[in-house]
């Protein structure tokens, strides 16, 4: 599968996406001004790359700011990976939050109860 | 208005606007670029004053969700170039507290009269909730809900609630049978702890 790698903008995240080594990242600020217009083509590549996952799966995320449609869309993304997790792939999310940012360390927690997924939360 | 006497009226307003420490009043369409520049503008401005980092993570997520609320839920809504959304309505952000130390953010939208009670009834019932009860909240509309073709979660209210700990303050006027225009206070807080 083709690597994407994005750059960020102001408003929308710097995305990377490689098969091979089993990384999906994202960093930055996401307040797209169309969520679904910018993870339309994430979400088409994460469809296709749990048809045939590696064995494992790495999930960095190191948002220093999302708006509420981007919550939806990252919750809907690591639903994604639930479903390959329960089939045996080693999958981790690795969630990054700056020390005294409190309101980004439990919107990781929160994401934790919800979803399946082994999670690693690291301050930086 | 005939006869205005515009000069006098131009004072007025600058006064209006100190006497109510308003820092940052506008009528007029919210679109993305203005959100994102409205939102540059009081990050600058809180930088000059070395505003606390929280509050100024709390202000900019406060702000964003009303400007991104006002862009794609006022009433008279439109597309942009087939992406994007601009609603019309006022936003206003200002200084509170004793000492100044708190913000607000002040919206108003026209929406249908028809929309007002179920609107009520979501703001009611989010006000209504303690801290956990609009984590749960917040969570269980992440989970069950979707995205509208607007890219709209259903979730800026409740985050409002949840980042700020204060009530929504809000007021419906009716226009007339077909609009009403709504009015949204949300209150930042400093060294509240929630």
């Amino acid at each position: 599968m083709e690597v994407i790698k994005i750059t960020g903008t102001d408003d929308t995240p710097n995305v990377i996406l490689d098969a091979e080594k089993g990384i999906i990242e994202f960093s930055g600020r996401s307040l797209p001004e169309d969520v679904l217009s910018f993870y339309g083509p994430v979400l088409q590549w994460i469809e296709e790359y749990i048809q045939s996952p590696n064995q494992k799966t790495e999930i960095n995320i190191k948002l220093d700011y999302f708006n509420t449609a981007s919550s939806k869309v990252i919750l809907d993304i690591l639903i994604y990976f639930e479903t390959i997790a329960k089939q045996d792939k080693e999958v981790i999310v690795h969630w990054f939050y700056q020390e005294e940012d409190e309101d980004m360390e439990e919107a990781g927690e929160e994401y934790a109860e919800i979803v399946d997924v082994k999670f690693e939360m690291h301050v930086y | 208005m005939e006869n205005v006497d515009y000069m006098k009226l131009v004072y007025q307003f600058h006064k209006d606007m100190l006497a109510n420490r308003f820092t940052l009043v506008y009528e007029g369409e919210i679109t993305h670029q203005i959100t994102k520049a409205f939102t540059s503008l009081t990050e600058n401005k809180m930088d000059s004053y070395s505003e606390d980092a929280s509050m100024k993570r709390k202000v900019f997520h406060v702000m964003v969700e009303c400007l991104q609320n006002l862009s794609k839920h006022a009433e008279d809504y439109k597309v942009l170039n087939g992406k994007g959304y601009s609603g019309e309505g006022i936003f206003i952000i200002g200084r509170t507290g004793d000492n100044n130390e708190d913000y607000h953010i002040l919206t108003g939208n026209i929406i249908q009269t028809s929309k007002v009670p179920d609107m009520e009834a979501f703001l009611e019932r989010i006000n209504q909730l303690d801290k956990n009860g609009l984590k749960e909240l917040f969570k269980k509309q992440m989970r069950e809900g979707s995205l509208t073709e607007k890219g709209g979660a259903g979730l800026g209210l409740i985050d409002i609630a949840r980042k700020t700990g204060s009530k929504l303050e809000y007021n419906f006027i009716r226009i007339d049978d077909k609009n009403s225009f709504y009015t949204l206070r949300t209150t930042i807080i400093r060294n509240q702890h929630i």
